[in-house]
């Protein structure tokens, strides 16, 4: 590491702000440092480079995707082909990269800081989760190597059961199982550690509502992911030795297996979109300098929504045969989840509302996930009512709707969260001009790429297929072009973010000028957080953050 | 500024050395004992948690298929030896209390009741495992497997497979031949930590075999009370009642048509009687050998076969559960050993026990549930 420039005479503001000689990242040295270590932020960075890598994969996967259908037919992958690409594409997306993004990646590093501890609950079992999350990425990687998944995201029986590439199926469900676990573990080591190790002063409701969301986001973890990993063990039994329970050819029923799944995937789409809207109200209220609009409804709105999120799974299952009551009833609690997700777009609003808003790169993609989540979730509505969702059901439609939930919501709200917390986390500043061009990149293209398929899906175009009428070419060329300029956009992000790690600036303690407790201290943060309680304020209490020139960021007026 | 003024001392002085004393049993991120043991049962109550939901899914599955199929479920339940499954929950219980008893004797600092307490747990557990191990034995030689692997017979000859037994007593007999040697040095070397360890190690070992003894008695006087070869109650109807039960399959087509008027007329009854036994009243008067009544439909892969499947499901997650468990309490017989438990640090003893009583209570529904159907 560099050497510090801290003359002892100076004033105590540079003092204190400069890069600090001894932080986490040069605790200690050499690879087991980092591959042992039960340091919440580095266990946090592993994740970080881990899920980048996997979305890298699913994002090529998606490019792949886009290519093939720039022709009505005869694109360049066989169907074979075309139907593993799109499953890797999925699968990988879902469960490698978005459900670990924010609340494994982020949220480790985040979470004991923000909460003013040395450490979560218990840092074995963190690094364990990370581990499986290993195993997990090793087993999709043979799932693809070996034969090539082909059953969809979803794993739907009976075709599950029956598909040519059994060892491929096996070695994904097994896989699912294992970062079902990870999940998991991660979920109750976030709750135990909010729960019983707040320091003094750390009450409920002056918690940042970023933990509040990873709270929520917890529960949803431990109560939903068991029940996908008794799924996919006797879906797994079913390939090894055909049980029968989800096989019609044995008396089984697909559509229980319908149920399990959607009973854990729905409420997942919470595991990913909850920590996303946590990781905007925090960037709402520090980059517009004004404490945060309807601090109580947030909290309880994250709440609701995980809640709510356990009683809808039946609206992915309108078509596959249920009782009329039954779809009526999910239909109508479908719409009843909307109501937290609205409170809280109007909260951010509010927050904006008469604030300085500075216009920096995480505040840019801030803005952008309020508009991207905003248009995927109304589309929800029609697809949770039972008359339209008969024709939107199994349509790109549907994938424009989930793109603009996951992508336009959880990956960009995940990279505003990076560009935020990149300060803290590496110590140096990255070039928010370029940044600031990423994130308009990402949002044109991101558009271009998804309002294309809205129109495609309303036409009749169905999910999933490897060929189209030739009246849908130049919608889904404008799609390919879009998912290009997406590309690049995605690509000069992480071109932004890696160029500081080697010209950045170093970093103040405060460069956004947060009231949270990450703010106080060290950028990059010692390696214990706190070496004693640290002292507790209102999170969203800007009124004595005042900026300073001579440190290059904010500091607290005493 | 205090806390800025902190983290800047801090950045001098090393992580390793702490203001305030830490005892070794107590983990450097927590402030103290009672944080500490808090957040393990914590922990461990939301473990608890998702492991309920985990079987939950099989209970599902079991309720859906049960009410699809009560016939079904009632045939099968027959071929489970209630007397090995009763004795398994008593067995089960036992090691409850003695678990119990653990966490009393960790905060007592009794080391070596504690020791004994853990062993006298594990020695359940491995009794438990020795019986299932018999039962399990049986019904595959018996050819009765999960789903498409289901060959029985019902003429209640043994399949043409046998030694099902022998190869899954290979893995326990090794395991307990190294406890053995591992018991020798022990007491060779006389050392009290090893004797404590290797002692209930060896004894949880050998009753893994007491159990398969207890189980192949029990089961063998099943059969000689059932008269020769006959395994299930009722088999000795097989020849007799050959109509079929009305489950709403489609394969009922494929029932052999032959059947004498006297016998479809018991058919009628049968099916009277188990919808009367939903709820309706019973003018009929079946007895239940006759309701277990093994009949052609029953008796297939997409029937008895997926009863089976939820049967080796239900148990054998729960099985490995208490392999799971043997492991944890293994460990915590080491810890024991070296006398690490007392007033102020027992959590890991209270947590593996309230894992090992959740085992327990899923043992005590899959018993009902599986076995005690009529
Ligand atoms: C805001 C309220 C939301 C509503 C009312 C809603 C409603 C729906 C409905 C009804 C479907 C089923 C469509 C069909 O298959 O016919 C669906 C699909 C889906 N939604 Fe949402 N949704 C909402 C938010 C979200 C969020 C926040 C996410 C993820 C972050 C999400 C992810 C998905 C995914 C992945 C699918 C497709 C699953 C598949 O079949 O592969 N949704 N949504
Ligand atoms: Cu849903």
């Amino acid at each position: 590491m560099s050497v510090v420039d801290r003359p002892i005479t100076a004033p105590v503001h540079s003092e204190v702000d400069s890069y600090p000689e001894h932080h986490f990242l040069n605790h200690s040295k050499g690879f087991l440092s980092w591959a042992l270590t039960l340091d919440h932020k580095r266990i946090g960075l592993m994740y970080l480079v881990g899920v980048m890598s996997s979305f890298a994969l699913g994002g090529m996967f998606a490019l792949m995707i886009r290519i093939h259908l720039w022709n009505f037919k005869d694109g360049w992958l066989s169907n074979q082909t075309y139907n593993q690409v799109f499953t890797l594409h999925g699968a990988i997306m879902v469960f490698l990269f978005i459900i670990p993004s924010v609340p494994a990646a982020l949220g480790n590093f985040l979470l004991p800081v923000m909460l003013g501890t040395k450490d979560v609950a218990f840092p074995r079992l963190n690094l364990s989760s990370f581990y499986l999350w290993v195993t997990g990425l090793v087993l999709f990687l043979t799932a693809l190597s070996v034969t090539g998944l082909d059953t969809g995201w979803t794993f739907y029986t009976p075709y599950s059961i029956e598909t040519q590439q059994g060892g491929a199926v096996l070695a994904a469900t097994f896989g699912v199982f294992v970062l079902g676990f990870s999940s998991i573990f991660t979920g109750l080591n976030f709750i135990v550690t909010i729960n019983t190790m707040r320091p003094p002063g750390m009450t409920w409701f002056r918690m940042p509502l970023f933990l509040w969301a990873i709270y929520a986001t917890s529960i949803i973890q431990v109560l939903a992911t068991p029940v996908l990993g008794i799924t996919v063990l006797l879906l797994s039994a079913e390939r090894l030795l055909g049980i029968g329970i989800f096989d019609p050819k044995l008396n089984g029923d697909p559509v229980t297996f319908q149920h399990f799944f959607w009973f854990y995937s729905h409420p997942a789409v919470y595991i990913m979109i909850l920590p996303a809207m946590g990781i905007i109200s925090e960037l709402m209220s520090v980059h517009c300098h004004k404490g945060i609009f309807g601090y109580r409804m947030i909290a309880y709105s994250s709440i609701a929504i995980a809640l709510f999120g356990f009683l809808v799974w039946g609206h992915h299952m309108f078509t596959s045969g249920m009782a009329d009551v039954t779809t009526i009833v999910f239909s109508a609690l479908t719409f009843t989840v909307s109501i937290p997700s609205a409170i809280k777009v109007f909260n951010w609003l509010g927050t904006m509302y008469q604030g300085t808003v500075s216009l920096n790169t995480p505040m840019l993609y801030a803005l952008a996930f309020i508009f991207l989540f905003t248009i995927g979730g109304l589309t929800g509505l029609p697809l949770g009512a039972l008359s339209t969702d008969m024709h939107f059901h199994d349509t790109y439609f549907v994938v424009a709707h989930f793109h603009y939930v996951m992508m336009g919501g959880t990956l960009v709200a995940f990279l505003g969260g990076v560009f935020h917390w990149w300060p803290k986390m590496t110590g140096r500043m990255f070039n928010d001009k370029l940044g600031i061009i990423s994130a308009i990149i990402v949002f044109v293209g991101f558009n271009l790429t998804f309002l294309p398929q809205f129109v495609l899906g309303s036409r009749g175009m169905p999910r999933r297929y490897a060929t189209y009428l030739p009246e849908f070419q130049p919608l889904h060329q404008l799609s390919t072009i879009g998912s290009i300029t997406l590309g690049s956009g995605l690509l000069l992000a992480l071109i932004v973010l890696l160029m500081s790690l080697v010209n950045g600036k170093k970093a103040p303690r405060n460069p956004w000028g947060g009231a949270t407790l990450e703010w106080m201290c060290s950028s990059p943060p010692p390696h214990d957080n706190f070496s004693s309680a640290p002292t507790v304020g209102d999170p969203y209490d800007f009124s004595n953050i005042e900026y300073d020139g001579r440190v290059g960021g904010y500091v607290k007026r005493t | 500024m205090t806390a800025i003024q902190e983290n800047l001392a801090h950045v001098v002085d090393d992580h390793a050395d702490h203001h305030h004393e830490h005892p070794s049993w107590l983990a450097h991120h927590f402030d103290d004992a009672e944080q500490q043991y808090d957040s393990g049962k914590l922990g461990m109550w939301l473990f608890l948690v998702t492991e309920v939901l985990f079987f939950s899914g099989m209970f599902c599955a079991y309720a859906l298929y049960r009410n699809r199929n009560p016939e079904v479920f009632e045939f099968c339940s027959s071929f489970l030896n209630e007397k090995l499954g009763a004795i398994n929950t008593g067995v089960l219980l036992f090691s409850s209390l003695t678990m119990a008893w653990a966490v009393r004797a960790a905060q007592l600092r009794q080391h070596q009741l504690l020791v004994g307490m853990l062993g006298a747990t594990l020695g359940c557990a491995a009794i438990f495992l020795g019986v299932k191990a018999v039962e399990y034995s049986h019904k595959w030689e018996l050819g009765l497997l999960p789903g498409k692997l289901y060959v029985a017979q019902l003429d209640g000859a043994h399949g043409p497979h046998k030694g099902y037994l022998e190869f899954i007593c290979t893995v326990p007999a090794i395991i307990t031949a190294l406890c053995a040697l591992y018991a020798i040095y022990a007491f060779a070397t006389k050392s009290l930590f090893h004797q404590r360890v290797a002692g209930p190690m060896l004894v949880a070992g050998l009753c893994f075999f007491g159990g398969v003894g207890l189980g192949q008695y029990l089961e063998a006087q099943e059969e000689a009370s059932k008269g020769h070869g006959g395994h299930a109650a009722g088999h000795e109807h097989h020849a007799m009642v050959d109509g079929h039960v009305d489950h709403g399959s489609h394969e009922h087509a494929a029932a052999p048509e032959s059947v004498h008027a006297a016998e479809t007329k018991t058919a009628a009854e049968i099916a009277a009687s188990s919808s009367a036994s939903m709820g309706g009243s019973p003018n009929v008067y079946v007895s239940p050998i006759e309701l277990k009544t093994p009949n052609a439909d029953v008796n297939q892969r997409s029937m008895a076969g997926l009863f089976f499947s939820i049967y080796y499901c239900m148990t054998g997650v729960h099985a490995i559960h208490i392999i799971g468990g043997m492991i944890v309490i293994t460990w915590l017989i080491v810890k024991a050993a070296r006398e690490e438990f007392h007033e102020q640090y027992f959590g890991p003893v209270d947590n593996v026990g309230l894992y090992w009583h959740l085992v327990d209570f899923i043992w005590i529904y899959l018993f009902p549930l599986l076995y005690l159907i009529t």
